[in-house]
């Protein structure tokens, strides 16, 4: 029975797997390429180990999976935004489809800071600086 | 059933291991080879979990822990290299 179970979870598993790498090869750039990989490919390798913790059906080794499962839902995230934030700030190209890019007005690659977009609004509370750029 | 359904996973594991591959050598930019480098480490993982269900040694767990590990400090270490020193595409 539990034979089923480990089946379903292993396919299921290499399925997300195959998609990830579908969507890295076909999607048109970086940010749509991680978008495929980092959810599907974390999602697959969680589904794989779930189906050897249920497989070996002993505490140690389903706790020793668990803390793996546990471990890649901890770093994927971490490692695509850190990746995702160096791709964009070496300024790869986007799609020519993209739609929304909203930190192109906000963020000035030269100074490295990014601004909220309220600063000449009369709703700010605190009266704004004058975007002091002579010393630049 | 579970040997055939194991062929079968590792069938589709190395067609994703030669998607990734190929996206590695084409890759325009570095931050795309990091990726594909990333999901070729989640797949060989996959493939460690397959084949530790295949051949019934649970000790395998390790090795696949220890590869999750280094290729998130590799891609932590690629991306501050990207953005301290990398080339800029500007």
């Amino acid at each position: 029975m539990s034979e089923i179970f480990v089946s379903i979870l292993l396919l299921a598993g290499a399925s997300f797997m195959i998609l990830a790498a579908v969507g890295i090869l076909r999607l048109p750039d970086l940010p749509t390429r991680m978008h495929a990989s980092t959810k599907a490919g974390a999602m697959g390798a969680m589904l794989i180990m779930g189906a050897v913790a249920l497989h070996f059906s002993d505490s140690a080794v389903s706790a020793r999976a668990i803390a793996f499962i546990v471990f890649i839902l901890m770093t994927a995230p971490i490692a695509a935004h850190v990746i995702g934030r160096a791709g964009y700030f070496t300024g790869i190209e986007l799609w020519e489809g993209t739609v929304k890019d909203e930190l192109r007005e906000r963020y000035d690659p030269d100074t490295h800071k990014l601004n909220s977009g309220l600063e000449a609004s009369p709703e700010s509370m605190i009266p704004p600086k004058a975007p002091d750029r002579s010393d630049q | 059933m579970l040997d055939v359904v194991i062929n079968i996973v590792y069938f589709m594991l190395s067609l994703a291991l030669l998607f990734a591959f190929i996206r590695l050598t084409l890759g325009p930019s570095l931050p795309d080879r990091v990726v594909a480098l990333e999901l070729i480490a989640s797949v060989v993982v996959g493939y460690v979990g397959v084949h530790a269900i295949d051949t019934g040694v649970s000790s395998l767990l390790d090795v696949a822990i220890v590869i999750a590990l280094t290729a998130f400090l590799a891609a932590i270490g690629f991306a501050r290299f990207v953005e301290r020193g990398g080339l800029k595409n500007e």
